[in-house]
């Protein structure tokens, strides 16, 4: 697939390094691999030393130091997956290809990998073969796709289109989102409002960051203005990795315009000439839809010189992608990215509106949070403010799935109930919900008649969404759910502070000791006060929310773990798996 | 400068504005531990989070915290030690640290860090995650079970030419420092000792030069950086009489080294037999328990079926389990088999070592022998522990003050040179 994104000459602000990722994503297409004769030669490029690439090489999990075949096959192993019967397609396709998940087959043929979830949550199992979206595969699908393949049809020919599956929009046209949508006309408004008149509508209509830490914008953007440094950059976040939501490949599937007017506008008010789109690695297939997207803005004068008819307002906008890594998704890491490096959150000395890019200002978005500012400007505040509820104007996006019978997206009103939103997918028999994806929170369906709003966490009790819900049902087994989901954390910490990089990898042999039924009170007690000591202790927002379902789920399903652990209590011998622990060496019993 | 006031734990300080939080601590005589912190990094790396506080209501690390008027520090409440302790544990649990066979021991931040703060055992199971020791470097050797990713090294090395030396590689629980052989050929020797020097624990190691200053001669073996330093025991038993009480001991999957050290209380050991009587113990020889024992002392942890019996026993019969020594509570030096699978230990052991015999192919078997377990289990894995007391081996001072506190309710604090890990 094409991940060259065309670096224009206006680019030249850019130093080279920024074009690291894409310069590592050309040889992995080619090679399939990055091997030590291009980290040699992009060392002596960049007069870098060579275990500096490889430090920004290894960080990225699309980015093998092996061979990964010609066709490469990744397997979504969140949770998701797993309920959509994650271990037999695996095995499907391991009979198939002949490679054990990890690895190769002999002939190095295909690769087949397991990855963290691939924001097709609404329609697994699905997989990503040569970076091409399949889903809703089975044993006699992967066994056509393998086939086809091994007859010389690329993944590009025989791949899905997966679907959007809107599922539900406000009635009688409040819609926010989907409504028709014209090219510009967000844009139009601009001459008027000028910058100072968006940053009021933002502020009257209390539009806050939809990455899920509810930032208010124009506060964002006004400051962002107030700097003097240029060039300034906008960075439009579509490193959707949390695991379970998918609205921001939906909405730049089915709305990329909305996202490119929300970021235009966001360079006029804040005074920016550069737009970047990060886009995460496995949302690849979307790039030429983006691509022709931009170019259709070019042509039609939106983008470039005196962008949107803006005299002196100059503004273009390029797609930049990941490589495999959740922790991009956190501001301040996705910046490192950009730059060319290993994407670590930086510390809070600085933030990206004074010290952004490059060391310049800039401001990241979410993708959901520019398509809400072109949709917010083109009908103006005092339309928006119709809809969802005082204090929590809006809509939001929410990506349902898991167990009910129309998982997709579900555009809701602020202020709607978890049991509405239950009843409207379908959800069969919901125990256990996981709202915002593994770093969020977990609810249990004693709690269905909770809001759904921006208002404050503590004080209204209402549930602040940041884009996923996970439904389970009360056969799932929640061990294995958090297990899942500190196996994710543990792999996906950016490695470098210690209670992210330890702590989700001591969590997650806890929970496993809780699994082999080798847990009593004592062990609650010390994940609860482990995962209090994460959160407080830890750099950034990763380390900060990965213990908070495994915190969550102790309080909220007591009665789940007492039953389970309680009345096995006892204080003086340890529980232990004798049998376990001398198993290795009874292979030697002649 | 234009100075501040600033306030700790609600005293009130003076500094210049801007000062590092941890650098204008220090100065007021207030001790904020921390390790990856370095005077001459700017910004400051922020990775270990040592050093966390609370500041104006928020828990953050002092040392990206820079001292401005007003500021409040919250510094020495229960939770925050606590915290801090946890940070140090979750190191030593999650890396490979044997201190008796560092080279870096005494010379050492983690370690330090770990006396300092009065840490006996980790509350975290250690993760025993098989690691590399990279003996390619030509003048260096990276001791990867060591490493605790502080950054130090990648930000600090570079050679004459502006190269980076160190760099982190792979992610998430994979994160390692990674080193450039070319580019670490091309430092001086006098470079490569800083590096050394620079590195918090005995990661990086410069062959030939590790050992040139003594043990029990380097710069955190006698004395504390805290003024007020004192390890007391808090917890302490409701012993009203002085009578003679029992003792049992045993020697687990460990080396006798901690009974020497009990022994190595000279003369006073004379002072001990007329207070105590030994029930079980190597000491005196008695095989099996012919009484209940107000306390049992358990010298190494658990490699086969026999530890565990001899273990459980002891909890049953002894009011009071203490272990002594790092292998009692969490493996120790034993314990550096538990990142190698137990086949390929037992292969090399008796099949494939120098001294096997040739074509020999029996791993010794036998329904009377003890089974060896999948790896070396601390003693608190299998039974509850009620106090441990750390060294390779304990002090004999150590020991003693601790039984006699136990035994009798004796007051009891510890200098700074008893309490050690080596």
């Amino acid at each position: 697939m094409s991940t060259q994104t065309t670096h224009k000459k206006f680019y030249s602000a850019e130093p080279v390094r920024s074009r690291l990722l894409s310069t590592l994503w050309q040889h992995q297409i080619q090679d399939g691999c990055i091997s030590q004769a291009v980290i040699q030669e992009l060392a002596s490029q960049h007069q870098l030393s060579e275990i500096e690439i490889e430090g920004v090489a290894t960080f990225y999990h699309f980015f093998h130091q092996q061979p990964a075949g010609k066709h490469t096959i990744y397997l979504n192993n969140s949770i998701l997956s797993k309920l959509k019967g994650f271990e037999r397609i695996k095995e499907s396709f391991e009979r198939e290809t002949g490679a054990r998940t990890g690895s190769t087959d002999p002939t190095g043929t295909f690769g087949l990998y397991a990855t963290p979830c691939i924001g097709l949550s609404d329609q697994e199992p699905a997989a990503l073969i040569d970076f091409y979206p399949f889903t809703n595969l089975n044993a006699v699908k992967v066994k056509e796709i393998i086939q086809k393949l091994k007859q010389g049809k690329s993944a590009a020919e025989i791949c899905d289109a997966p679907l959007d599956n809107i599922r539900f929009t406000p009635a009688n046209n409040r819609t926010v989102f989907f409504a028709p949508y014209t090219r510009g006309e967000a844009l139009n408004k601009l001459n008027e409002l000028k910058p100072e008149g968006v940053i009021e509508q933002l502020r009257i209509s209390e539009l806050a960051g939809r990455g899920g830490a509810f930032f208010p914008t124009w506060k964002k953007w006004d400051t962002c203005r107030s700097y003097k440094d240029t060039p300034k950059f906008i960075v439009c976040n579509a490193d959707e990795g949390e695991p379970g939501t998918f609205k921001d490949r939906v909405l730049l599937n089915n709305q990329p315009g909305s996202v490119l007017e929300g970021m235009i506008i966001a360079g006029y008010t804040v005074g920016a000439e550069y737009g970047v789109i990060y886009l995460r690695g496995e949302y690849q297939w979307l790039v030429h839809k983006l691509e022709n997207e931009i170019s259709a803005f070019h042509e039609s004068g939106l983008l470039g010189p005196d962008a949107g008819g803006l005299p002196g307002f100059n503004f273009d906008i390029r797609v930049e992608i990941g490589a495999g890594a959740y922790v991009c998704g956190e501001e301040t890491a996705l910046l490192e990215s950009m730059e060319g490096k290993r994407g670590e959150p930086r510390t809070k000395w600085f933030y990206p509106v004074e010290k952004g890019y490059l060391q310049l200002p800039t401001v990241v978005n979410n993708v959901e949070t520019f398509a809400a500012v072109a949709r917010l400007i083109q009908m103006g505040s005092f339309e928006y403010l119709k809809r969802g509820m005082p204090g929590s104007p809006g809509t939001k996006l929410i990506s349902i799935s898991g167990d009910c019978q129309r998982p997709g997206i579900y555009e809701i009103e602020w202020g709607m109930t978890v049991a509405e939103l239950l009843d409207l997918c379908g959800a069969e028999d919901p125990y256990f919900i996981q709202v915002s994806g593994p770093s969020g929170e977990c609810i249990s369906i004693k709690e269905k008649y909770r809001r759904i709003s921006m208002l404050d966490l503590m004080a209204q009790k209402d549930i602040r969404c940041g884009g996923a819900f996970m439904i389970f049902n009360s056969h799932r087994d929640l061990v294995h759910i958090l297990i899942n989901f500190s196996e994710f954390f543990k792999h996906e910490s950016c490695g470098v502070c210690t209670p992210c990089r330890a702590g989700n990898f001591i969590i997650e042999r806890k929970l496993e000791r809780l699994k082999n039924g080798l847990a009593d009170m004592n062990d609650l007690k010390e994940l609860k006060s482990w995962g209090t000591i994460m959160k407080a202790t830890s750099r950034c927002g990763l380390g900060k929310t990965a213990s908070n379902s495994v915190i969550q789920a102790l309080e909220k399903f007591d009665d789940y773990f007492t039953s389970r652990f309680a009345a096995t209590d006892n204080s003086t011998y340890r529980k232990f798996d004798h049998l376990s622990a001398i198993a290795e060496y009874e292979h030697y019993k002649p | 400068m234009a100075t501040c006031t600033f306030w700790i734990d609600g005293k009130k300080y003076v500094t210049e504005q801007g000062t590092n939080l941890v650098d204008a601590a220090k100065e007021n005589g207030v001790f904020i531990p921390s390790l990856c912190y370095f005077k001459h990094i700017d910004p400051p790396l922020g990775t270990c989070r040592t050093c966390t506080c609370k500041i104006n209501g928020r828990y953050n690390p002092a040392c990206t915290e820079s001292v401005r008027e007003g500021l409040k520090v919250e510094v020495y409440t229960p939770e925050l030690v606590d915290m801090r302790k946890a940070l140090i544990e979750m190191m030593f649990a999650e890396g490979n640290h044997f201190c008796p066979a560092c080279e870096k021991s005494g010379n050492c931040d983690l370690q330090h860090m770990g006396y300092e703060l009065g840490i006996s055992t980790t509350r975290f199971p250690h993760l025993f995650k098989d690691r590399l020791i990279d003996y390619q470097p030509k003048r260096m050797v990276m001791e990867h079970n060591r490493c605790i990713k502080c950054r130090r090294c990648v930000e600090e090395v570079f050679t004459s030419d502006g190269k980076r030396v160190f760099m982190y590689i792979n992610r998430g629980n994979e994160t390692m420092v990674g080193i450039d052989y070319e580019q670490e050929a091309k430092l001086s020797e006098r470079e490569a000792e800083n590096a050394m020097k620079m590195c918090p624990t005995g990661a990086i190691i410069v062959r030939g030069k590790s050992l040139s200053k003594p043990f029990g001669d380097r710069t955190f073996d006698m004395e504390s950086s805290q003024k007020n330093f004192k390890h007391t025991i808090t917890e302490k038993p409701k012993v009203a009489n002085f009578e003679k009480k029992t003792i049992a001991t045993v020697s687990l999957a460990g080396c006798f080294g901690c009974h020497m050290s009990m022994l190595d209380i000279d003369t006073d050991i004379l002072d001990i037999a007329e207070l105590v009587s030994f029930n079980k113990s190597p000491l005196t020889d008695i095989k099996t328990f012919t009484q209940r024992c107000h306390l049992g002392i358990v010298e190494g942890g658990c490699c086969n079926t026999e530890n565990i019996e001899t273990l459980k026993k002891f909890r049953e019969m002894c009011d009071i389990l203490v272990v002594m020594g790092e292998c009692a509570i969490w493996g120790g030096l034993p314990a550096m088999r538990n990142t190698i699978p137990l086949g390929e230990c037992l292969e090399e052991a008796y099949l494939n070592s120098v001294t096997s015999e040739q074509g020999e192919n029996t791993v010794p078997y036998h329904e009377d022998l003890p089974k060896i377990l999948d790896r070396v289990y601390g003693c608190n894995e299998i039974v509850k522990v009620d106090y441990t007391i750390p060294g390779c081996p304990p002090s004999p001072n150590h020991i003693w003050k601790v039984v006699k506190s136990l035994l009798w309710g004796e007051d009891y604090s510890l200098l700074y040179s008893e309490f050690k890990y080596d």
